[in-house]
């Protein structure tokens, strides 16, 4: 029976040493602890969303490099292509400019031949007209020693003339 | 990286060498009541070996805290003895009694004689120079006055304030300096402190209301563990083990149920929602009884098992002595170091219990209910 017998003195001090210690551990002891414990939770929590946060700010920003890269692909085959087509307009127009320096070259060339040609054949009659006085005034120094004669190579000179 | 791994392997190491140490100091220490029994076989050889006087030596409160040896030879720690008498507050030292508990010794302060009488401190009747056994075995001659004392068990438990608060102030110092994780022993610590939290108050009292009752639990918890660990020791005191001490702790449960406990609570004890009015009345009592068995549950099942642990040991050892053959030993000393591991496991498993079935009765007196 004295097992199961309560002494108050051990009772007593049980309740003021709990009391006492409830108080000093909560104190010094408890709060600092899990006043603490409870920040650095928080810090990790905080510290996994932003990690999320980064992680998803990071997917963005390679989507929009990938999205640029792609723009700046599709800018470039644009330039080309234009830089294409200009050089083919380009090539034509020169074609055509030449085309049509070259007909104006030729077209010249044409008119001075031309020119060249009735100026050579105006000097080359004029050259004909002078041997052919010369010829004739020899001739006719030889021949003309009768009038009949005479007569005669007026008549031919005459129809020479004619049949020109 | 490399230097912390070294640095780790350091820590271990030395952890190594301080189990060791402990673990020889338990030995050596072990072996110091078998060393007391032999002495007294020797000393005492014609007495006959009492098995329940030797059990109830060891697990019941003393004025003094005796190691080992017997008579003026033991070694005891001399504790101071208070006493409340109808003349006022008298306090002496318990070795004044010089070792006897049989009433013999009588120690006089302010013209009051006292006596040890197997624990019992008696203050004699006037005039009266001896104690006097009456027919019913009870002092006949002298009354109880109030005994204040620093007994063994209240020494045990300062003890265990003082283990405490050199471990957690430890912990909370570091937490102070900064918020990392601690390593060694504090991150042991902090670990236990987060079951407490989060595997005892979170999911019994619930997340809004936890907070209040942390301190409570947390003390609670710790000081039965840090107890009933230190009891285990050879030489110490069976305090979670003593009844009084378990009616203040379930005595602290039940202070809390009955000032935390809400109306819903309390219509549930009176006046029970949802059944008929004979039923509410039949249930009421039966309600009411219930609200103080649960911390008395509490308190019966933490001193049934430490007390327990510590019965089966001495029992186990004693066997030895009742049989009085040094062979019964082989096997009394596996079967009482096997449930010495046991209690091992008792002393946190019965720390854990009565905070987690705290937190349960609290829960439900703070419950709200939908």
């Amino acid at each position: 029976m004295e097992l199961i017998k309560p002494d108050f003195g051990l009772f007593f001090w049980q309740v003021i040493v709990l009391l006492i210690l409830i108080f000093l551990m909560s104190k010094y002891a408890w709060r600092p602890i899990l006043g603490s414990i409870r920040k650095r939770e928080e810090s990790i929590n905080d510290a996994l969303a932003s990690a999320e946060k980064a992680k998803l700010e990071m997917a963005n920003l390679k989507a929009d490099n990938e999205k640029m890269l792609q723009e700046a692909r599709a800018e470039r085959d644009e330039m080309l292509r234009e830089a294409q087509q200009m050089k083919k307009n380009i090539i034509a127009e020169a074609t055509e400019d030449a085309t049509v320096k070259s007909n104006d070259i030729l077209n010249k060339a044409q008119e001075v031949i031309q020119a060249e040609k009735k100026a050579a054949i105006k000097e080359i009659k004029a050259q004909v007209a002078e041997l052919s006085i010369n010829i004739a005034e020899k001739v006719v120094k030889k021949e003309l020693n009768s009038d009949k004669a005479q007569m005669e190579l007026v008549n031919k000179m005459l129809d020479d003339v004619k049949a020109n | 990286m490399h230097r912390n791994f070294r640095e780790h392997n350091s820590g271990t190491m030395k952890a190594n060498q301080s189990l060791r140490i402990v673990m020889a100091l338990t030995l050596a220490f072990t072996m110091l009541p078998f060393a007391s029994f032999a002495n007294k076989d020797i000393a005492e050889a014609e007495e006959e070996f009492n098995p329940t006087d030797m059990i109830m030596h060891h697990i019941g409160d003393a004025h003094g805290w005796h190691f080992f040896g017997s008579g003026d030879n033991s070694f005891t720690l001399p504790l101071p003895v208070i006493l409340y008498t109808d003349a006022g507050l008298v306090a002496f030292m318990s070795s004044e009694f010089h070792h006897d508990v049989e009433g013999q010794n009588v120690v006089e302060r302010d013209g009051l004689k006292f006596v040890n009488y197997h624990e019992g401190i008696y203050q004699l009747d006037a005039g009266e120079n001896t104690l006097k056994m009456g027919e019913d075995g009870y002092p006949a001659n002298a009354v109880e006055p109030l005994d204040l004392s620093i007994t063994k068990n209240v020494a045990a438990m300062f003890l265990t304030v003082i283990v405490m608060l050199f471990f957690f102030l430890s912990l909370a110092s570091h937490h102070k300096k900064n918020a990392h994780a601690p390593k060694g022993m504090n991150n042991a610590l902090e670990a236990l402190v987060l079951f407490v939290r989060d595997d005892i108050a979170k999911p019994q009292i619930g997340e809004k209301k936890y907070k209040k009752f942390m301190p409570f639990l947390l003390t609670v918890f710790f000081f039965i563990w840090v107890t009933n660990l230190l009891g285990l020791l050879p030489g110490a005191a069976n305090v979670t083990g003593n009844i009084s001490v378990t009616v203040a702790l379930g005595l602290f449960t039940l202070i809390l149920i009955v000032f935390n406990g809400n109306k819903d609570y309390w219509a549930h004890i009176f006046w029970m929602p949802g059944v008929p009015v004979p039923v509410r009345i039949l249930l009421a009592p039966i309600e009411l009884i219930g609200l103080f068995i649960k911390p008395i549950a509490l308190m019966i099942r933490l001193f049934a098992n430490i007390t327990a642990g510590h019965i089966i040991i001495l029992s186990l050892l004693g066997l030895i002595f009742i049989l009085e053959n040094v062979g019964v030993a082989g096997i009394s000393v596996p079967f009482a170091l096997f449930i010495m591991v046991l209690e091992l496991l008792v002393a946190f498993l019965q720390a854990f219990i009565f905070t987690m079935l705290s937190a349960l009765f609290i829960g439900a007196a703070v419950q709200e209910h939908h």
